[in-house]
């Protein structure tokens, strides 16, 4: 041990210095932190408290006065047809598009890994196509595309007799839903697909040949080798994509507005018509829709608990079954 | 080389189903069948830029992918009567801006949170990993409530601050990361020839971490450049200042019958983006790759 003796302090000792001391110790990385610190201070940090604030107030527009108004706007909330209907809205499509979204993905990644598969990196490309494009293009695309007046996809539906009458599939409060869910697992499968192949990568040289050795092949090695190890990467592809899911703002904005009779007015939708597009007539309603975003917020963060707490369940559980 | 040593294990355990389908022919079968996928995955996009060389009335007329006579009406007059030029530039200078104010700020908070055992270090990157998990639409009211009150709320430079605001958590965390595994003797040895910290940073440390600078520069550049909800919310009350994703949503609601002046729009918005991609794809690909490793 005494040959180690001139090695400097360590972490531990230093802690027990004074603080003040430390401080103006690291008075240059301080300094260093100060542009980010502003960035995430005034856009991230501050907004979560104001939210909050104006959540208790009667505010018509931002350069009309603010009334304290308590919680009247939460009350008011939970009576709102509207609200409720976003907010159910919102969690169905993140529980209808995010397994989708992940299923598909690790499937394109299992059979893309393959090293010997040589246009795999072209392939990946063309899935990944949509994800760099923006929504408000993407809107335009889909509404051509799934055009009841002529549009390829109808035009195909009906030459191959699946369907008789053009179907609306933007246009029809039963459908849009369906639709935009479709819409986000394409435009969005792509980056799950990078999650899953990033995953795969851990997965060591060596087992593929042990595999090989043993005379375990194609499904198997998939099934009983690959898909164990890469089972933990579920839960944040999984964390990652559900918090995607539930921002889903631009893509339906874009494309519908929340119609067709706000049937595909999902939670982020709500709050910027009520706070930014309020139907004509009637005014803004900063508070109320701060209010529904900290309810919202909430709602995610709880989300995420649950499912974090669930995964930590799950692998408690699994050497006893095993 | 490869090829051969697989199909010589095969004989070993006798198998039914290389039997009727050699390894090679079955990967052959799988390429088949991805490109299918893949070429049905592309088309609407491939469709539109079609599209956009089209007359209004050869769109829908179910004429194929390539034009009967190529034209660039629709984009002379997106370019001069939709503004699309305008927004053009208003969105170049709201990412280049985004994309220099953001590298720079992470990059130096990144290497502090990486490398340097500051007070406060666990409870900062603890509130950061929290604020991973918010909403954009809890944070909007406020966000454009303070664009206003320092007189940004109508401007192209609040967009462009705003912009900063959405990632920088993630790409400090790449940045910190990375510093974070060099030696440790990179500090030691400039500080022996009598260098400062900031000089230290900027020519030792930044010019080593170049594969996150570019991977972070891609990144907020596909950030900035396809952002909708904030510049929707600043440019509501100010069609001028749009930008490109905006306008071309506007064009839709203001043009709504002319397909072709849209997709030509749509056009013009996307390529920038995508030859940007198609380029530097390795590097945006790493970062979304260490968001899940990390």
């Amino acid at each position: 041990m005494s040959a180690y003796s001139d090695i400097p302090p360590p972490p531990d000792e230093a802690r027990q210095r004074p603080l003040g001391q430390r401080l103006r110790e690291h008075r240059i990385d301080y300094l260093f932190l100060l542009p980010g610190l502003a960035i995430f201070g005034a856009f991230v940090v501050w907004p979560l408290f104001a939210a909050n604030w104006f959540a208790l107030l009667d505010w018509s527009g931002f350069d009309s006065r603010q009334v304290f108004v308590g919680l009247q706007n939460y009350r008011d909330l939970l009576g709102d047809e509207f609200f409720r209907a976003a907010f159910v809205r919102s969690i169905l499509f993140t529980a209808i598009t995010v397994p989708l979204q992940m299923l598909l993905g690790l499937v394109l990644a299992v059979v893309l890994n393959n090293r010997l598969l040589k246009l795999s990196a072209l392939f990946r490309t063309m899935i990944f196509l949509p994800v760099v494009t923006p929504v408000a293009v993407i809107a335009i695309v889909m509404a051509l595309m799934l055009s009841p007046f002529n549009g390829p996809i109808n035009d195909l539906l009906q030459s191959t007799e699946i369907v008789q009458r053009a179907v609306d599939f933007l246009g029809s409060p039963q459908l849009v839903m369906w639709s935009l869910a479709g819409i986000y697992v394409w435009k969005w499968t792509g980056v799950t697909l990078i999650y899953w192949l990033a995953a795969l990568q851990t997965v060591p040289d060596e087992l593929y040949e042990a595999c090989k050795l043993d005379g375990v092949r194609g499904w198997q090695v998939t099934r009983y080798v690959i898909l164990p190890i890469i089972a933990p990467f579920a839960v944040v592809i999984g964390l990652i994509s559900a918090i995607s899911a539930l921002n889903v703002f631009p893509l339906i904005q874009a494309t519908t507005q929340g119609g067709p009779f706000f049937a595909s007015e999902v939670m982020e939708v709500f709050i910027f018509r009520t706070a930014f597009a309020p139907p004509s007539g009637t005014f803004p309603q900063l508070g109320y829709a701060s209010a529904a975003g900290v309810l919202f917020g909430l709602a995610v963060m709880g989300l995420t608990i649950l499912q974090v707490l669930a995964v930590r369940h799950a692998r408690r559980k699994e050497p006893t079954n095993g | 080389m490869a090829d051969a040593a697989l199909s010589r294990t095969s004989f070993a355990p006798p198998r039914r189903r290389e039997a009727w389908l050699s390894p090679r022919a079955r990967r052959t079968l799988v390429s088949i069948v991805l490109a299918a996928i893949c070429a049905v995955w592309v088309y609407p996009i491939v469709w539109m830029i079609s599209a956009s060389f089209k007359t209004n009335g050869e769109i829908f007329a179910d004429s194929g992918l390539i034009p009967d006579a190529p034209t660039f009406d629709n984009y002379t007059r997106a370019w001069r009567e939709a503004n699309i030029g305008q927004y053009f530039f208003n969105t170049l200078f709201v990412t280049v801006g985004s994309v220099i104010i953001t590298t720079i700020a992470a990059a130096l908070m990144g290497y502090v949170l990486g490398r340097r055992p500051i007070p406060g270090k666990t409870a900062l990157m603890g509130l950061m990993v929290f604020t991973l998990f918010i909403p954009q639409g809890f944070t909007i009211i406020p966000v454009f409530e303070l664009l206003t009150s320092v007189g940004l709320g109508q401007s192209l430079w609040g967009v462009m601050l705003a912009t900063c605001g959405h990632s920088i958590v993630i790409f400090t965390f790449l940045f910190a990361g990375y510093f974070g595994q060099m030696p440790k003797e990179l500090e030691e040895a400039s500080r022996m020839d009598g260098v400062g910290p900031l000089k230290t940073f900027w020519y030792v440390m930044l010019p080593l971490s170049k594969p996150i600078i570019v991977t972070v520069i891609v990144m907020q550049t596909l950030q900035a450049w396809n952002d909708f909800l904030l510049p929707l919310v600043v440019t509501l009350a100010n069609p001028d200042l749009r930008t490109l994703s905006v306008g071309v949503y506007s064009f839709r609601g203001e043009h709504f019958i002319d397909w072709g002046g849209m997709t030509a729009a749509s056009a013009i918005t996307i390529i920038p983006i995508i030859l940007l991609f198609l380029f530097l794809q390795r590097y945006f690909i790493d970062g979304l790759a260490g968001a899940v490793k990390g």
